[in-house]
């Protein structure tokens, strides 16, 4: 008993010095992190700097999850959605409360990443292979000291990309990773790490991922007596995918503060496998994407009482759309989207329980396109916000206002020929306010609650998509109101050395949305209509529970469950059989949850992982023939690490969807059934 | 462990979906004339797989809903993806089936499956003597010039096909994106639209191509409009051609090209989305865009009369309903009681509704239909079914 009291004891002192040694936000903030020690699982007590923590996956506990890109990892969030429309190469995009992927903003290492096309970021390109940790954050990432961008998106998902470590005298990491498995993945990477000095690190990794995407579905009907009414079984094709990822970071520490500095490169190929309708089996389109990004940040304190940051951003993304099919409209697009972005953000404490915040933001976005009348649209975006952090004794409070000015520049081109240049003005303020009650000391329970309103420009396929943009559309409105608490118990002994649960309820309402309406003779023609409105009550559920079986032996257990009520309101006279006044909206489900259970006996670790996605309807008609039957996965995977001299090794295989269920999340895009990996990892 | 408790009791397993078999909906009173029903062949939205067939019939008054899936439920992935054309020939029924490139035949009275005729990307169809006409916007490619991407188009054709073997028994190539067809006097006429190479340097077609069956070779090439879609000939050998425009100005417009004459009789500023031809009478109804009407198109309901080439009515709904539909999409007139029967799309999400008004435009009744309800047949004896 006591030597176990001793190793635990030992893990927190450790824990703490560990977390001291590190910048304050490259500490994963909130009280949910798993700090990384091997065979001892403990909660970290640490001070955090946001009124209401994330929904965070960091380290082994991300590594653990049967996951190949960052939407999978996302999966196991609470309130989160994932569309997905199937295979390696499928988009995979985000919604979470069920305010629809525009409102989502997604971080890479601090900065969004942005997409003025479509405003939807693809995380299913985003692969983990070199990424740490993933927060969702309701609201806004509740701290104050961040850019202005941080407050214009009315829920946040910040990736962290691995951050170098060295033990010791060791100046050099070396990873080398190889994953194989169903669908013909090769998926190799390496990663080299470089300690050049004592205030300055770097790293470079690459991968590659081949898949040629084919596994085989099955669709089937049954009569109401039971008896199979058909059955079908098919190859997914088309559904091929090659991509190559460069990434490269470089860390310096000052005095009084630090610097950073990154790339991203992304080249893919990819086939579009398309939706499986009568008689159509296989698609023959293909998507290219080129993807570059260069970043950097700086960050100073000055004084006690200042601190400054500065960001500065410029992306170039290219997309090239092709139809080769005869059959179909011949069809080659090519679109290019350039991006400049600054932001300065500055800190000052009034006192020492009182921080305010002003910061400022400038972003340029630029499109071209190869389609004909095209309007090539550029966008100036300013924004300014004020926020400010008062504690009192155990209660905490935030509150910002973040101003918005667009501008938007574009042609009006007919036959070649441009006959009006356009220029529109958008001014906007919204508010935020966030709160964290403590009501005893003693205990570690909390209430929470926040508003905030936030509003999603069109995007510029919206406005201006040749013949389907409405350049009329107006902002499209989200208002959130959320209510909760957390509490959670650590012992140090005993069974359970930690039980964590949090609850929040929550009603979301969406207004103007901004959706495609019919426009003309045939079903080939759309416009956006800002004629859509949708009100989400909700609740947020989560658990955890850590428990010491025996010596070595350690079970963390995971669950999360979500209930949504996201009812259609935008058109009253809808009623009725075949409407879709009050109808809850497309693709989400009123139950959804996961569970995610992860067992380590020294050097061998066994997770388990479940996603539960209750039935919901294709659109927000809800009839029998739009229905969706709920599905549900299970995931297994074990891993054990052992080292050779000085190289460590790592060994994982993986189960997905167990027991081989065949499901669809979009409406005729077919999911793979069972599927496997193995993934062999050197570390020198 | 009570959460996983809760969790199991909250939530439902997954079934195999159940096919969704007929539902039979009283409407109205029965009716007793030769014409026994009529076919309703809703598109379903693209990429959804979600055509469907409802029938009414006459002698009952009720609506018969999904009548194709109850009568082949067996049918791998059901009727198809978007129903674009219906029509009767003989004993059999075809139905178009646009993305899902087959033309699906069934029992007229039964709705048993006969079979399939595969033709890529096909749009109309009309019968003459023994074969089944199919317009299709595939055809060869043509590449001209560098072979820049400008310089690539894909011509059309239209498939001959034995309406006893439903094989494809000859092919003949029209133009760019042909529509719907006509026959008359031993010729097809079909309404290229070229509609793929919208805003391309080719731009659209603006011809009505002219096959002679006998030879089935097209024979000329006959300039109307730019971007044609409709085409229906009269009894005087009049065609009513329509064209939608370019959504750039030049809006949907309505000709009349007599065959005989070789020439163009008269141009109708009217806007088009969809006919019916019955006896001297051409009901012409259109959905145009309107963004003042915040997602309601302002439709139009008009009749004329093909006889003296007027516009006799300027509305042929007559007690104010029109302000109810949302997106009329499709047109039928009963043959014998000149019942009018109009489809709303209504928002392309929601079911869509079908309307019946009497023949003096008052309001009779209406009931939801399938996912974009649009084109009509009528089943009986002694009636043009197609």
């Amino acid at each position: 008993m006591l030597k176990r009291f001793s190793i635990t004891l030992l893990a927190i002192v450790a824990c703490c010095l560990g977390s001291l040694a590190q910048d304050a936000d490259d500490v994963p903030l909130g009280l949910d992190t798993v700090q990384y020690l091997e065979n001892v699982v403990v909660y970290g007590r640490k001070p955090y700097a946001e009124v209401i923590p994330a929904q965070t996956l960091a380290g082994k506990k991300l590594e653990g999850l049967n996951s190949h890109s960052i939407a999978d990892a996302i999966r196991y969030f609470s309130g989160v959605q994932v569309k997905d429309y199937g295979g390696v190469g499928g988009i995979k995009t985000i919604d979470i409360r069920s305010m629809g992927t525009n409102h989502l903003g997604v971080f890479y290492d601090g900065i969004q990443l942005g997409n003025a096309q479509n405003g939807q970021i693809d995380l299913g390109k985003f692969s983990l292979d070199n990424v740490e940790e993933i927060s969702l954050y309701n609201g806004q990432k509740s701290e104050i000291f961040q850019p202005a961008r941080d407050f214009g998106a009315a829920g946040s998902v910040y990736i962290k990309t691995r951050r170098p470590k060295f033990s010791g005298e060791k100046n050099d990491n070396f990873n080398i990773t190889m994953r194989t498995g169903s669908f013909g993945l090769a998926n190799p990477s390496v990663r080299w790490e470089h300690r050049i000095s004592r205030t300055l690190i770097m790293s470079l990794s690459a991968e590659y991922t081949y898949a040629t995407g084919q596994y085989h579905f099955r669709y089937r009907k049954k009569f109401s007596d039971g008896t199979i009414a058909w059955d079908t079984t098919a190859v997914r094709k088309n559904g091929d995918v090659q991509a190559f990822r460069a990434e490269g970071a470089i860390f310096g520490t000052l005095d009084e503060g630090k610097w950073n500095a990154k790339f991203y490169y992304y080249d893919s190929e990819r086939g579009i496998p398309g939706a499986i309708v009568n008689n159509v089996w296989m698609n023959s389109q293909r998507q290219w994407d080129r993807n570059f990004f260069t970043q950097g940040g700086w960050q100073r304190r000055f004084g006690d009482n200042f601190e400054t940051m500065v960001n500065a951003k410029y992306a170039r993304d290219f997309m090239h759309y092709n139809n080769p099919d005869t059959t179909l409209m011949l069809v080659d697009n090519k679109f290019r989207q350039d991006e400049i972005y600054v932001s300065s953000a500055n800190k000052y404490t009034i006192i020492p329980d009182w921080d305010v915040n002003l910061s400022v933001d400038y972003k340029w976005n630029y499109l071209n396109s190869t389609l004909t009348n095209f309007s090539y649209p550029q966008r100036h975006t300013t924004l300014a916000a004020f926020a400010t952090a008062r504690t009192w004794h155990r209660f905490k409070c935030q509150a910002s206002l973040l101003y918005t000015m667009i501008n938007d520049r574009y042609k009006t081109i007919y036959q070649g020929e441009t006959l009006a240049h356009h220029s529109k003005w958008i001014h906007k303020f919204t508010p935020a306010v966030f709160m964290n009650y403590q009501p005893v000391q003693r205990y570690d329970f909390y209430l929470r609650a926040f508003y905030k309103r936030i509003f999603r420009m069109p995007t510029f396929n919206d406005l201006f998509y040749t013949d389907m943009g409405n350049a009329n559309l107006r902002p499209e409105y989200a208002n959130q109101f959320d209510l909760g608490f957390w509490y959670q118990r650590l012992r140090e002994e005993g069974f359970f050395t930690g039980l964590k649960f949090t609850a929040d309820a929550y009603y979301n309402t969406i207004t103007d949305k901004i959706i495609a309406v019919p426009s003309g003779r045939g079903q080939y023609r759309w416009t956006m209509m800002n004629i859509g409105k949708v009100k989400i009550i909700g609740v947020d559920v989560t658990a955890r529970a850590t428990m010491h079986l025996a010596r070595d032996f350690n079970v963390d257990v995971n669950l999360s469950y979500t209930y949504q009520k996201a009812r259609d309101y935008s058109d009253p006279e809808s009623t009725g059989y075949g409407g879709t006044y009050k109808g809850q909206i497309a693709y989400i489900p009123w139950h959804s949850g996961s569970v995610v259970g992860r067992a380590t006996w020294r050097d061998l670790d066994v997770n388990y992982s479940f996603i539960y996605v209750g039935e919901r309807y294709s659109t927000s008609c809800n009839e029998r023939a739009y229905h969706q039957q709920p599905w549900y996965t299970h995931d297994l995977s074990a891993s054990y690490t052992f080292s050779i001299g000085s190289t460590k090794l790592k060994v994982a295989a993986e189960v997905n969807n167990l027991f081989n269920q065949y499901y669809d999340v979009i409406i005729n895009y077919p999911m793979p059934g069972r599927n496997y990996k193995l993934i062999l990892k050197f570390d020198f | 462990m009570l959460f996983i408790l809760a969790l199991t009791l909250l939530v439902s397993c997954r079934e195999d979906e159940e096919i969704y078999l007929k539902e039979v909906v009283p409407i109205t009173q029965p009716e007793y004339t030769s014409v026994e029903g009529f076919y309703l062949l809703n598109e379903g939205m693209m990429q959804w797989n979600l055509a469907s067939l409802d029938y009414y019939d006459y002698s009952t008054g009720a609506l018969s809903r999904d009548i194709y899936l109850s009568a082949n439920p067996t049918v791998v992935m059901e009727l198809g993806d978007v129903g674009n054309d219906i029509g009767i020939y003989g004993s059999k029924m075809y139905m178009v089936i646009n993305c899902s490139d087959k033309v699906e035949v069934v029992d007229k009275r039964t709705v048993k499956r006969i079979g399939q005729i595969n033709i890529p990307n096909c749009r109309y169809i009309k019968f003459y003597q023994g074969y089944a006409y199919v317009s299709s916007y595939v055809g060869p490619v043509v590449l001209e010039g560098e072979g820049s991407d400008d310089d690539v188009y894909q011509l059309g054709a239209v498939f001959k096909v034995d309406t006893t073997t439903l094989q494809i028994v000859d092919k003949c190539v029209v133009g760019r994106q042909p529509d719907e067809l006509d026959i008359v006097d031993g010729k097809i006429y079909v309404a290229n639209s070229g509609g793929y190479s919208q805003g391309a340097k080719i731009g659209y077609e603006n011809t009505v191509s002219v096959i002679d069956i006998e030879t089935f070779k097209e024979i000329e090439r006959i300039p109307i409009a730019i971007n044609l879609l409709g085409c229906k000939c009269d009894k005087r050998g009049i065609l009513w051609v329509s064209s939608r425009g370019d959504y750039h100005g030049t809006e949907s417009m309505l000709y009349a090209y007599d065959t005989q004459k070789h020439r163009m009789v008269k141009t109708f500023d009217v806007r088009v989305a969809n006919t019916w031809m019955d006896g001297d009478s051409l009901y012409v109804i259109s959905n145009e865009w309107s963004e003042l009407a915040e997602g309601f198109s302002s439709g139009t309901y008009k009749i004329i009369n093909t006889k003296t080439l007027e516009v006799v009515s300027e509305n042929f709904i007559t007690d104010g309903t029109d302000a109810r539909i949302k997106k009329p999409y499709g047109i039928a007139v009963n043959p014998i009681t000149k019942d009018i029967l109009l489809a709303d799309a209504y928002s392309y999400v929601d079911f869509g509704f079908l309307y019946c008004f009497g023949p003096d435009g008052k309001y009779k009744w209406r009931i939801r239909a399938g996912n974009i309800p649009a084109h009509f047949v009528f089943l009986g004896e002694n009636i043009n079914e197609q």
